[in-house]
């Protein structure tokens, strides 16, 4: 019996053995590297935005690749964990990646001195580094989003406009996830303060802050604010809506940034009903009405398959479409720089610094990416919250560039 | 280790308490020090080289977290915490003092070894599943101050960048520079175990482990002992986490939590408790399993999944392979890869005349 288990584990360390990476690129393609969580802490973003970017990536095949090239997309999930990512980076590095989709903040943090050395542009769109967006000191990392500093700007501004114009007195809460991500608005939320007067209380959700009861209660009844700022991930977004509601707070008056605002949160807090009013903030569109989702759509219909379930969240969905068209047009950019010719990841890089005038039918904002400017001007959506759906609440805009990008500088 | 181990006639203490039992075994190991040290960054590609390095890094922890429970019989699950402290000193020495790196590792190791033997104190107390719960506190407490004492974590994303490490004046860039830096450390921690286990502290541990009260009668002092391995176990730890450091290039909290804890105890656990391979195996396994299972499911998966589904389903499948193949080796050998390993060398030593 000893001797048939030891043979059977041998017998099973062979069979492991047998498998080994998949290396060899075809000539004719362009390799981005892409990394993914559909299994860790972060997948209720990662199981939509994920199959998006492969969807845009066939897409984008479907109609003849990009200049005469055909686009691989090679995707590794990291489980939200580092090592697995430096894993990821190292092997996709290896099989020639003009550039990388990651995935995490703690993960592009870790990479981010990798990704200098090995000269290799990445994205990390609404996570990783808000001083990232200077492009001077970190050449590789592009957060093409809003960073969470021009989110605590831009919900301000929104405020602002919403109160009628003049926050001098009112009360701002400002309700964060307890980790450094939440933290990181707080420095802009205080500079604000000066110059427009309004009184902030910030509120620490400790994490995974799926018990809010008495912390929403605090809130509503004892500081009783003008509006609420929900700077919030996971499951507690759901959670924070749920508990606003049944202390009676109108939820017209909260804002939920970047990670606070996909139909799953309001699918987990009870449905439309309860969520009725609640203000999302958005770096890509939301909703259904864009072209490319149209093609998308006629892409599976054309093989004869229903279009992906992972559709109906249009918010996360359509981040991932943005992501993926961002990487697409740089290597676009890339290759026309090049004369035709496949592009090595500095010229891709080059391809991001001269992102414009692309806007994928109103779902990408008017992003201008230069060599100073990784984030592309830091503009948002204000969508709400109305009747079932999502409603477009305010056009592209962006606030107080310059208190943002004095926080970006006072950063080094 | 490595070798056929006939002819073992010790006539002395000081034979028995020898590294080598045989000249053989001394070539063994030299033959293992070639190979790895040599051979494998000379011969492997970049990519093969930094998950080796991701081995390394994961064999020190290891090796320090068996010293406590594998060979002390304490448990911690704090060790997580241990390596950020060591991540967080050594981040500090380099952005604040630019302090070379035969500084702040020690530096890192000394300070998690003071912190360890803090919170080593309750060991002295309570045991078993007690011991645990106080581990994870310290875990939970070490976290929330890193997270939150910026003059610690150098501001509130809680994460400092730190240069590579220069050695004769050249920054250490590629992976195979990496991995030669970090395997002399592993090489440093695998001696140091090795001879602390042949000395009168080890054989402390081993008794103390073995029944405390006995330990104490015979006149072990165990109020010393247990903070000195909790101490030493949390040096390990914190060298762990300015290697981790160094090679990342940042020091993050997030790098550090909880599950890191379990992580490392799950390599002493399926490599096996006490002993210096299995913490090696260990690591190993646990790093390199999920690789391997991706690795198969990327090259087999089209036989069972259309290549839509692969996607979604190579992340999942290989969790609930990963856990699978755990259990499956637990089940064959409760006492880990270790025995394991001997157990198959003790059958093909006789092989074919097994009977």
């Amino acid at each position: 019996m000893r001797s048939m288990t030891a043979l059977a584990t041998i017998a099973l360390a062979a069979a492991l053995s047998l498998a080994g990476p998949a290396m060899a690129q075809q000539k004719g393609e362009i390799l981005i590297g892409t990394q993914c969580d559909r299994t860790g802490p972060t997948q209720i973003v990662g199981i939509r935005i994920c199959p998006a970017f492969q969807d845009y990536v066939n897409l984008v095949n479907s109609k003849g690749g990009v200049e005469g090239f055909k686009i691989v997309a090679p995707e590794i999930d990291n489980e939200y964990k580092v090592p697995p990512a430096v894993e990821a980076y190292e092997r996709q590095k290896q099989q020639g990646a003009v550039s990388m989709s990651l995935y995490g903040t703690p993960q592009v943090q870790a990479l981010n001195q990798k990704l200098e050395e090995d000269k290799i542009p990445s994205t990390s769109p609404g996570f990783g580094i808000s001083a990232s967006a200077d492009g001077k000191r970190f050449p590789y990392l592009f957060p093409v989003a809003a960073t969470y500093w021009s989110q605590g700007a831009a919900a301000v501004k929104f405020i602002k406009d919403k109160i009628g114009g003049d926050l001098k007195g009112k009360k701002i809460a400002y309700v964060f996830y307890d980790n450094p991500a939440g933290r990181e608005p707080v420095p802009i939320l205080e500079d604000l303060q000066k110059t427009e007067g309004y009184e902030l209380r910030t509120f620490a959700v400790p994490p995974p802050g799926v018990e809010m009861g008495a912390q929403v209660l605090d809130i509503t009844q004892r500081y009783r604010p003008d509006f609420i700022i929900d700077h919030l991930f996971g499951r507690s977004p759901s959670v924070a809506i749920k508990e606003y509601k049944r202390a009676g707070f109108p939820l017209t008056k909260v804002i939920g940034l970047v990670w606070a605002s996909a139909e799953a949160d309001i699918d987990a807090a009870g449905g439309w009903q309860v969520a009725e009013g609640y203000h999302t903030m958005q770096f890509a569109g939301a909703g259904d009405d864009f072209p490319v989702r149209q093609d998308i759509k006629a892409m599976y219909k054309a093989q004869g398959k229903e279009p992906p379930k992972e559709m109906d969240d249009t918010v996360i969905y359509n981040r991932g479409l943005l992501v993926a068209a961002v990487h697409i047009e740089a290597v676009r950019n890339a290759i026309k720089a090049n004369g035709g010719q496949k592009p090595t990841p500095e010229q891709v890089k080059q391809g991001f610094e001269s992102l414009h005038d692309f806007n994928l039918g109103g779902l990408v904002p008017p992003l201008k990416i230069t060599g100073e400017d990784h984030e592309g001007g830091g503009w948002v959506q204000v969508f709400q919250a109305k009747g079932g759906k999502f409603v477009k609440e305010t056009d592209w805009f962006r606030a107080y560039p310059e208190v943002v990008s004095n926080a970006v500088k006072k950063a080094e | 280790m490595f070798h056929r181990e006939s002819g073992v006639f010790k006539t002395s203490y000081a034979a028995d308490m020898g590294l080598y039992p045989l000249p053989i075994a001394r070539w063994a190991v030299a033959a293992f020090a070639g190979l790895f040290i040599v051979i494998a960054p000379l011969a492997l590609s970049e990519y093969y080289v930094s998950i080796l390095n991701l081995i390394l890094i994961a064999c020190v922890g290891a090796l320090g977290l068996n010293i406590l429970v594998g060979y002390t019989g304490q448990i911690s699950i704090g060790h997580g915490a241990f390596m950020s402290v060591g991540a967080y000193t050594a981040a500090n020495l380099v952005t604040q003092l630019h302090a070379p790196f035969w500084i702040t590792i020690p530096a890192g190791g000394v300070m998690a070894a003071l912190i360890g033997a803090v919170v080593g104190i309750p060991s002295l107390r309570i045991k078993g599943i007690y011991l645990a719960i106080a581990t994870l506190a310290a875990q939970l407490i070490i976290e929330w101050t890193i997270n939150h004492v910026p003059a610690i974590s150098g501001g509130v994303q809680a994460s400092i960048q730190v240069p590579r490490p220069t050695v004769f004046g050249t920054p250490l860039r590629t992976q195979t520079q990496l991995y030669l830096f970090l395997m002399a450390f592993v090489v440093l921690a695998i001696v140091g175990t090795s001879n602390l286990m042949r000395s009168r502290v080890g054989r402390a541990f081993i008794a103390i482990r073995d029944q405390d009260i006995a330990a104490e009668i015979i006149g072990i002092n165990i109020f010393h002992y247990k903070l000195w391995a909790f101490a030493i176990s949390s040096f390990y730890a914190g060298v762990t986490g300015v290697l981790y450091t160094y090679y990342l290039g940042i020091a993050n909290y997030e790098q550090f939590q909880l599950t890191v804890s379990i992580d490392y105890l799950a390599m002493i656990i399926i490599g096996g408790l006490g002993s210096i391979l299995g913490s090696i195996l260990g690591a190993i396994f646990v790093t390199l399993l999920p690789i391997l299972t991706r690795w198969f499911l990327e090259d087999f998966g089209w036989l069972f999944f259309s290549q839509a589904d692969l996607l979604n389903a190579i992340p999942n499948l290989r969790l609930i392979m990963f856990g699978g193949l755990i259990i499956f080796f637990l089940v064959v050998e409760p006492e880990g890869l270790n025995r394991l390993w001997r157990n198959i060398r003790n059958y093909f030593r006789v092989w074919p005349f097994s009977y």
